[in-house]
């Protein structure tokens, strides 16, 4: 049965942590990291579980010490925020491109500068060409049944490849909300045992990992990890399948909410869904068609799956929490900008950028941007296709 | 969505503000609600102004904005009355409590003509009656739970006593003190 309880993201996650009870967990302890490390550490400390926990000077140590315990045939995982990941960059595509199944628990914040701890997706989405899978929570709930469906996806033999397991920081990694959790057995049983089938530490069958590549191999390399990423797709509904099973929560590439009969839609990612739904809720009350997808996996992209979702819509608004900068919006813009052109789709869109460094998204926000969006389908007009939300005027 | 009570907390850092939003989210909990309890940081450094958010209603919370037209405001701190604007969005159907030794006539010239129920308990008073020692997380909770009305009085004091039982497992000597502070500002909040 359903255990009821109170948790911030930042327990919740170390708590799923605690019952995966993964092999070796290297982590920097302190700021830019997270409460994450500090929990599972008292874990440890308390005996509640036996994880090898290694304290390390760096986060370019924590992902270095993540990939040599994976590379050495152990369930590890790091985890960390912001710069903390910044600072890995180096190991994030080691562990991708040496097909190493290991998980980061990650809670996006802003990068640096100004100087800001709160949050943003800039970290995240800086490495999404890594060849990292990145799975997103709306809420403590989502963060803690997405970390405990890490290892069965980034595992499977059709996949190996690391996994990010990303919740907005402070608005759910430090909020604390309600939350159901699963029994200790339950989740063991569902993770299962890792059986890696080739590592370093297996005498019988001897192997190199992370050798030099010449030209005449790199590029084959790069096409496994691109193989594997796709397989990724099918692997990540099977594991929600079977989730839904043990938990009574159904999980997908994204939820749709009021999205079937839509005519204006918001394509969000993370805790500001939750905001959007009730600005939903708010304008169907009013007789407004409108709704949202709530996109949870953002690698691998389900492209066909979102330009198929919202081909209905008269007009889209992809709203991104990190800017690329470009002059041409942000990546999620992109990506589905680019989805909907192969589509063939007639979808209007804009690319709002929204939340930086902690910059608060309210109720009112999107009840704006539906106007918008109505305003955009009458006229057949897009003004303002990148425009911030809620800037200081 | 209608019955979510949205409580605003102003605090110091250091002091407790998030803590107190963090107690009563958990003993809201332990009696069946929906909670939500957040702080909002600004610059980390103790004695910088900080404020602390809860939701609490009868179904599911989904809305991970700040609050901005609260019904109830808890100033930690009187001194953050001259230069944090407290009564900002403050519905006047609700009401602000105050931790202050001063009477109320000297605290209204503060509240920008807010023209809803102004409450006032001594903290500091209560905290070095009962336990010796001034912590006003206990007595501001307390204060918050009488005028808010969130939930019952003996279901918090009995969900209370059994989360100082956990929480002071070492220090047991603390809890009566603490449940005294509890029970004396439920007889002082004014």
């Amino acid at each position: 049965m359903a255990i009821r309880e109170r948790f911030s993201g930042n327990e919740a996650v170390a708590l799923a942590i605690k019952q995966i009870n993964p092999d070796v967990m290297p982590a920097f302890p302190i700021t830019p990291s997270t409460e994450i490390p500090q929990y599972v550490a008292n874990y440890i400390a308390n005996g509640k579980m036996d994880t090898e926990f290694i304290p390390v000077e760096s986060e370019h140590s924590s992902m270095s010490a993540t990939v040599g315990a994976s590379a050495a045939g152990a369930r590890a995982l790091t985890a960390t925020s912001s710069c903390g990941m910044a600072l890995m960059w180096e190991e994030l595509y080691v562990a991708a491109s040496n097909r190493l199944p290991l998980a980061l628990a990650l809670v996006n914040r802003a990068l640096s500068g100004p100087i800001n701890i709160n949050c943003d997706h800039s970290d995240s989405m800086g490495a999404r060409d890594t060849g990292w899978l990145q799975i997103y929570a709306e809420s403590n709930q989502e963060a803690y049944d997405n970390m405990i469906q890490a290892f069965r996806i980034s595992e499977h033999k059709d996949v190996m490849l690391p996994i990010m397991i990303c919740q907005d920081g402070f608005i759910t990694s430090h909020a604390v909300m309600n939350i159901e959790l699963l029994e200790d057995n339950v989740v063991k049983d569902f993770v299962g045992e890792y059986e890696p089938e080739h590592y370093l530490l297996d005498s019988a069958q001897p192997i190199a990992i992370g050798p030099y590549a010449v030209s005449n191999y790199y590029m084959e390399t790069k096409m496994g990890q691109r193989t594997a990423m796709k397989n990724a797709k099918q692997v990540i509904l099977d594991v929600a399948k079977e989730f839904e099973a043990i938990s009574g929560r159904h999980y997908g590439f994204f939820e749709e909410y009021q999205l079937e009969d839509a005519e204006y839609a918001v394509l969000i990612i993370g805790s500001a869904a939750g905001t959007c739904k009730d600005a939903i809720d708010q304008l169907r009350a009013q007789g407004k068609k409108v709704g949202l997808l709530k996109l949870r996996v953002f690698r691998p992209f389900p492209a066909e799956e979102i330009a198929a979702a919202v081909a209905h819509v008269k007009a889209l608004a992809i709203m991104d929490r990190s800017d690329s900068f470009s002059g041409n919006g942000g990546p999620l813009g992109a990506e589905v900008s680019q989805a909907l052109y192969n589509a063939h789709s007639d979808v209007k869109t804009v690319n709002y950028i929204y939340g930086l460094g902690g910059r608060d998204i309210r109720v009112e926000d999107f009840e704006d941007i539906y106007s918008r969006l109505e305003r955009i389908a009458e006229t057949g007009e897009v003004t303002d296709q990148f425009d911030y939300i809620g800037l200081r005027k | 969505m209608n019955q979510t009570v949205e409580i605003r907390w102003h605090g110091r850092g250091g002091q407790g503000a998030k803590t107190a939003a963090l107690l009563l989210a958990d003993v809201a909990f332990k009696t069946g609600m929906y909670v939500q309890g957040f702080p909002e940081y600004g610059p980390e450094r103790m004695g910088a102004p900080i404020t602390a958010y809860n939701r609490i209603s009868n179904e599911e919370i989904r809305v991970h904005s700040n609050i901005y037209t609260p019904q109830y405001v808890a100033v930690v701190d009187e001194t953050l009355l001259e230069s944090v604007d407290v009564t900002a969005g403050l519905r006047e159907d609700g009401a602000i409590i105050i931790n202050t030794a001063r009477p109320k006539e000297e605290i209204l010239p503060h509240l920008k003509g807010y023209a809803g129920k102004v409450y006032t308990i001594d903290a500091r008073k209560i905290s070095m009656a009962t336990l010796g020692k001034y912590f006003p997380n206990s007595p501001m909770l307390a204060a918050v739970v009488a005028v808010t009305k969130v939930m019952d009085k003996e279901a918090f004091l009995r969900e209370m006593e059994l989360s100082y039982q956990h929480k002071f497992a070492k220090k047991p000597e603390v809890i009566q003190g603490n449940m005294e502070a509890l029970k004396m500002t439920f007889k002082e909040v004014q």
